[in-house]
């Protein structure tokens, strides 16, 4: 039997994050009544002139470095000439053939932590659509409606378009290639990337091939996927679809298909025109853009370490496992607390225990995120401290972060103030051992009987009579001495 | 009361700034005067009574306040393709019929800063393509020095107001000599300065690398003026340039010891006609008489001029009137889906040179014909912007005509290309982003017994020297003061 395998490319369109529209000062922001965030120049008002949003170049930039993508000293806008009703001058400000980044290379991981690279051909800047919804027709589809709507709060917003080459093998690798865009792109300050608002949208163009086969086969366009998940699910199902047609003896067909999410499966979109001619040409409104290297070179040093870097980082330096790894980078202001509380106590593992368990706990529990909590790096790395000199023990540890959470006080002082540094005055534990074994006479029967499971139970019972404060290590020798 | 629709800017700001007349009043005189001679004239498409007024009266409480402003009182025609907030701005097109602009052009806002009245808002040929006026889908002006005479293009309607004292300033833009044709066809001073000059933001595009607005005047003073207060950096426009400008009016000449004054050996008139080619031959004397040094220079690529401006500017305009949808405002003719109504539309509301700009910018700019047409356009553009360089190595300035003809009669070029051909000498310094400036150089007679009409001197310099252009321009106006052997049969001071 043949076996197939897919070549996937992926088309993103993500919204950068601006305070204003990417040609005019109206304010970027989702939502709002609608046709209020407008003005002369994102309306295309008769003599209107778009001035560019440096903030946005910036943020390309930062996009393209993260990706080791080439910044060109030179780059341009250009028109993409077509005729759309949510597209107010009727062509598009876009990047034709000098887009502001070229190249790259996207470092993702799977779940396994195996790592993978999908090469960007390019990342370039443009400007969104404002939005039509149909009306009369019931359902608010344009089939049977009366009349059409269009809200332009959209219109002008900055969009990067990252074009990847076709490197992604499977519908988990694409979704590993988009969480590490989103990852970065938040990251960055890039973009918020959120699916939900249509900040980021996605296409893929989807063929299969024999294994071993160097041509690609003929690619369908996937549109329509709302989420990672549709993402995953879609492409899934058209690498079915395109194996089942060729093992029947079909040939796959070049065309746009639509996911469908309720019934899980792609279909063709009717194409309502011919394939287009945009007309490119340099748009005379806007001058060339000069991008100096000492621009970039700002940027690059206000840049945070990139999260595959980190990943890699985790993975060879702290051996942490690819979940783990993964759970801090998806939230960037953990995985910079998590650096800062290595730095400080010099003790990744004990670090990561606390910021994956407690402290994701008590962040959870609060709505207050870890960094932004009253237990900083170096209260941490103080406490961290506290368990290395053996001073205090990991269930006192417990106790203790939760009061800094809540006071900001410091463990050492919580401590002190409290005595709950642990004993190891082996005088005293023995004491405690003899009160615990004189009470459970039964328990001790059958420990000698050989159930030796029941020693847990007696160590928790010392430990409990010491209130927590006896070197557990301690209480375990002793005990085995005593019952031995 | 007539005396002051005739005076000049700089006469009427002074006796404003000093009291000696209120703004309301010179205001009333010239509305009046607009009342009495636009229906002949036809320059202007609206008629501004109340803004006028209003402005008049805003004028007057900030010179009564102390204030001195240079444009105080003077009366102003705007050309309809500049938005001027609360006033229809048509493009003489029937596309924007009836659309108001909600905001205010920014060389139109800093000249109403400084003082200026908007007496109406002035004829074009339909956004601004055109060579005589004669492309307004919404009015017909006439020349005001032979009402059977076209007035230019496609500013003909500023150009007609100025001419028939109708205005002091009017605002025109020049694509590819949108001021300076109409300028000398209406016995004007028309002065396009360097391209980024002056703003856009606010000016209705035809093709955005090539539009510039700039002022017509009856002297070069008062263009000078104008020009000093409009020119400069306006954050609304990339393409404005972000430079300290020259003041011009304080730094006018009266004589050209020093310069050189380049003639272009391509741009020979003797083929214009004995009459028209003893005008220039003449005019060229005059500036070295002036005590200019008259070289010859080569300009090889002008001859291609023509030919890559109606690659350049049709394309930039097909992008650039895309907008004119029926969606949002101005016209709409419904059908029964979007792409119907798109070109029903579009048909209605485009007339025939419109149209047919925007199929040519179209067709140039398509997919497997871009790099022949509008690639090798660019090219040639550049070709044509280093001849001026080259030949400035070796001059100040270049004296040549602005037009092939004086004004001519209407309809009497009907097919498109002998239109184009009045622009000849005008669109190789658009090309090139020069500054250039149109004078009265003298009169011609179309044939035995008609009233002579007049003719205009172009001159240019290299980009940025508006204060050499403007200055050398004042001098030869000075010396030879064509501009004062007639006035207008229309709109004269009685």
């Amino acid at each position: 039997m043949t076996q197939y395998e897919a070549v996937i490319g992926i088309e993103c369109h993500v919204e950068l994050k601006t305070e204003s529209k990417m040609f005019c000062g109206c304010p970027n922001a989702f939502g709002g009544e609608p046709n209020t965030q407008v003005c002369p120049v994102c309306l295309a008002l008769p003599g209107a002139l778009p001035v560019a949003n440096e903030v946005a170049i910036a943020h390309m930039i930062r996009a393209g470095l993260a990706f080791d993508a080439e910044i060109p000293a030179f780059s341009k806008f250009d028109r993409k000439n077509y005729f759309y009703p949510d597209m107010p001058k009727d062509y598009q400000i876009s990047q034709f053939d000098m887009p502001l980044t070229q190249g790259g290379v996207v470092k993702y991981w799977l779940e396994d932590g195996t790592m993978k690279e999908c090469r960007l051909t390019r990342i370039h800047l443009e400007e969104d659509t404002g939005k039509s919804s149909h009306a009369g027709s019931g359902d608010g589809r344009i089939a049977g409606s009366t009349h059409s709507l269009v809200d332009f709060n959209r219109a002008g917003v900055p969009l990067m378009e990252c074009v990847s080459e076709p490197d992604i093998r499977s519908a988990k690798e694409a979704v590993g290639y988009l969480e590490a865009l989103k990852r970065t792109f938040v990251q960055l300050g890039v973009s918020d990337v959120k699916m939900e608002e249509g900040s980021l949208r996605c296409d893929a163009n989807v063929s299969i091939r024999p294994v071993g086969q160097a041509e690609y086969g003929t690619k369908a366009e996937i549109k329509n996927m709302n989420s990672f998940r549709s993402v995953e699910r879609a492409i899934e199902s058209e690498i079915a679809r395109q194996i089942g047609i060729v093992e029947s003896g079909g040939r796959v067909i070049q065309e746009t298909r639509g996911w469908d999410e309720v019934h899980g499966t792609t279909h063709s979109m009717r194409s309502k025109e011919q394939a287009h001619d945009y007309r490119y040409f340099p748009d005379p409104d806007l001058v060339p853009m000069e991008v100096s290297r000492d621009l970039v070179e700002r940027i690059r040093s206000g840049m945070p370490e990139v999260p595959w870097k980190r990943f890699e980082r985790y993975r060879a330096e702290y051996r942490i496992n690819a979940l783990q790894a993964t759970q801090l980078l998806d939230d960037g202001p953990l995985a910079a607390y998590f650096d800062a509380a290595v730095a400080a106590s010099g003790n990744p593992q004990q670090s990561l225990n606390f910021v994956l368990g407690d402290l994701s706990r008590l962040a959870n529990e609060s709505g207050t995120a870890v960094g932004d909590s009253k237990v900083t790096p170096a209260l941490l790395a103080e406490l961290i401290g506290l368990l290395e000199t053996k001073t205090i023990n990991s269930k006192i540890a417990k106790e203790v972060i939760d009061r800094t959470w809540q006071s900001g006080e410091s463990p050492k002082a919580i401590v002190e103030r409290e005595g709950l540094a642990q004993t190891s005055d082996s005088g005293a534990i023995e004491k405690f051992v003899d009160d615990v074994l004189a009470a459970n006479p039964k328990v001790v029967e059958e420990y000698r009987g050989g159930k030796t499971g029941v020693a847990g139970f007696l160590v928790g019972q010392v430990m409990k009579a010491s209130q927590g404060k006896a070197n557990p290590a301690m209480v375990q020798e002793l005990l085995k001495k005593k019952l031995g | 009361m007539s005396a002051t629709v005739s005076s000049t800017a700089a006469a009427i700001a002074d006796a404003v700034n000093t009291k000696a007349r209120s703004a309301r009043d010179v205001t009333d005189a010239m509305l009046a005067h607009v009342d009495a001679v636009d229906d002949r004239v036809g320059a202007y498409l609206t008629r501004l009574h109340d803004l006028a007024r209003a402005q008049a009266d805003a004028v007057d409480a900030r010179i009564a306040a102390g204030e001195k402003l240079p444009l105080a009182g003077v009366p102003l025609a705007v050309k309809d393709n500049m938005c001027l907030t609360g006033t229809r701005t048509t493009c003489g097109s029937k596309i924007l019929e009836n659309w108001v602009a909600p905001y205010t052009n920014t060389a139109v806002a800093r000249m109403l800063e400084a003082g200026a009245i908007p007496i109406g808002k002035a004829n074009l040929d339909e956004f601004a393509m055109g060579s005589s006026c004669e492309n307004s889908a919404l009015g017909v002006t006439r020349n005001p020095y032979d009402l059977d005479c076209v007035p230019g293009g496609s500013s003909g309607g500023s150009a007609a107001a100025v001419a028939a004292n109708e205005a002091a300033i009017g605002l025109g833009s020049d694509t590819g000599g949108s001021i300076r044709e109409p300028a000398a066809f209406c016995n004007l001073v028309g002065f396009k300065p360097t391209y980024g000059r002056i703003s856009r933001y606010g000016l209705i595009a035809f093709a955005s690398s090539l539009d510039q607005i700039g002022p017509f005047a009856r002297t070069v003073e008062d263009a000078a003026l104008a020009y000093d207060v409009m020119a400069g950096h306006d954050p609304m426009d990339s393409t404005s340039i972000d430079r300290a400008v020259e003041s011009t009016a304080d730094h006018l000449r009266t004589d050209l010891h020093g310069l050189k004054v380049g003639l272009v050996r391509e741009f020979d008139t003797a083929g214009l006609g004995g009459e028209i080619d003893a005008v220039y031959k003449k005019a060229y004397a005059d500036l070295e008489a002036l005590g200019a040094e008259i070289v010859e220079v080569g300009l090889p690529s002008a001859k291609y001029g023509l030919a890559t401006y109606y690659l350049i500017a049709p394309a930039e305009c097909s992008s650039n009137l895309a907008r004119f949808d029926g969606v949002r405002y101005g016209l709409r003719v419904d059908a029964n889906d979007v792409g119907a109504m798109y070109e029903a539309t579009r048909a209605a509301g485009f007339g025939p040179e419109v149209k047919r700009r925007i199929l040519i910018g179209t067709y140039a700019l398509s997919s497997g014909y871009y790099d022949a047409y509008y690639v090798r356009a660019q090219k040639a553009r550049t070709l044509i912007a280093q001849d001026f360089v080259k030949a400035f190595a070796s001059c100040d300035l270049i004296a040549c005509p602005a037009a092939s003809s004086a004004a001519f009669p209407f309809d009497s070029k009907s097919d498109p290309y002998s239109m184009y051909l009045m622009d000849y000498y005008t669109i190789p310094m658009s090309l090139a982003g020069l500054p250039a400036i149109s004078v009265p150089c003298g009169w011609v007679k179309a044939s035995s017994g008609s009233e002579p009409m007049p003719m205009g001197l172009q001159l240019t310099s290299p980009i940025f020297s508006e204060r050499l252009l403007l200055g050398a321009a004042h001098a030869y106006e000075r010396a030879t003061n064509h501009a004062a052997l007639r006035g207008p049969s229309v709109g004269a001071p009685a």
